[in-house]
């Protein structure tokens, strides 16, 4: 067993973004890019690629100037399991 | 940091006027940055939002105050600091916020700027500097930097640049520091601090303007100022004020520049008060109306 590694999962409010790519360029672990696809202001909101590498570490979330991102922090599977 | 790990909604929400989403900052504005570590920093320090309130200028940044859920006054062009600093003195219990821009603050609210921090009264302020006047066109600001251009200076400025951190220091603020939009972290650390600290404490940060300053300059986008402040910017904690001046595409020295500690305002006034009335001078504070 190695030392479990923080996991996290990012939430994107695609309404809000304006694909100013903040989020994209400073994720420590390059979870996100911006996609092809439009919102209804006409902006590219970024999307998850590695959903994986998160840790949740919530820097996408203090860059974000449209607070449109955010990432939460989830518990490892061992202990959810001991609470539950 | 930890109440909001498990939270389902954006940590910063209950900060904001969300029923006013989207805001009208351009894309890659640094401002939206800034509020959002300005709202981290309080979920940091756990102030009471009920003792908080924001004031804010005229310019992009003034915008501000119409954005977060807090008790926060949009006023005049430069004089968010005199009405904070009346704010202050009719209920000193309160935490004033003074968040505005660089054209508002050290422009036409720049007498204020310095007479505030040689009073030194208890307010935190926030300027967002992106060297220029942002919503009126792109004007030359006191800020902007040499050889820039600006609507009003299209073949390059050549007015020497105002140094914010020196000058509210030679005034006689008590904090100051200064970060960039880049260093998220440190920023939201800084505004934790300051409100700790009692009397005139000022944090510059250095934010971009793709849409006026950045396009204008032929310097890229947001994110492309973004990567430059990454690259260029140097923390030196401590740095003498006088060495940390502007330009346009050099170095940016950031860091915690002064911490000291002086009497403030209000301590001057009832110590001054209580010496000279003696038994007739009334505490300010019992007369305050709730």
């Amino acid at each position: 067993m190695g030392v479990p590694v923080a996991k996290g999962r990012v939430s994107i409010i695609v309404e809000r973004c304006k694909s100013c790519g903040f989020c994209v360029e400073f994720c420590p672990t390059k979870v996100l890019a911006l996609s092809s696809a439009f919102n209804s202001k006409g902006y590219h909101p970024p999307h998850v690629v590695e959903p994986e590498k998160c840790s949740g570490c919530d820097l996408c979330g203090m860059y974000c100037p449209d607070f449109a991102i955010y990432a939460t922090k989830i518990a490892p599977p061992k202990e959810a399991a001991r609470e539950s | 940091m930890n109440d909001f790990i498990n939270s389902v909604e954006n940590p910063v929400e209950r900060f904001l006027r969300t029923d006013r989403m989207p805001h009208i900052w351009c894309p890659g504005c640094g401002i939206g940055t800034t509020v959002n570590c300005f709202a981290r920093a309080l979920i940091e320090s756990k102030i009471d939002l009920q003792s908080l309130a924001l004031v804010s200028g005229i310019g992009c940044t003034g915008r501000v105050a119409g954005y977060v859920k807090l008790d926060s006054f949009h006023t005049t062009h430069g004089r968010a600091i005199p009405f904070a600093t009346g704010l202050k003195l009719a209920n000193p219990k309160l935490n004033v916020v003074v968040y505005s821009g660089d054209g508002d603050l050290s422009a036409i609210g720049g007498n204020h700027l310095i007479h505030a921090a040689r009073r030194n009264i208890d307010l935190k302020v926030i300027c967002v500097n992106n060297l220029i006047y942002a919503m009126t066109g792109g004007q030359t600001a006191p800020t902007t930097p040499g050889h820039a251009i600006t609507s009003t200076a299209p073949y390059g400025s050549y007015e020497p640049a105002f140094n914010l951190p020196h000058l509210v220091e030679a005034a006689g603020a008590v904090y100051v520091a200064r970060w960039t939009t880049f260093h998220v972290r440190q920023l939201a650390r800084s505004i934790a601090e300051v409100f700790q600290k009692k009397g005139f404490g000022f944090i510059e940060v250095i934010s971009p303007c793709p849409t006026l300053y950045q396009r204008r300059n032929r310097l890229g986008d947001g994110l492309d100022t973004m990567k430059y402040y990454k690259e260029k910017s140097k923390v030196r904690h401590g740095a003498p004020t006088n060495e940390v001046g502007l330009t346009m595409t050099g170095e940016i020295i950031v860091g915690k520049f002064v911490d000291r500690d002086r009497p403030d305002y209000q301590t001057l006034m009832r110590t001054q008060l209580s010496e000279s009335l003696g038994e007739r001078f009334v505490e300010s504070a019992e007369m305050v109306c709730s």
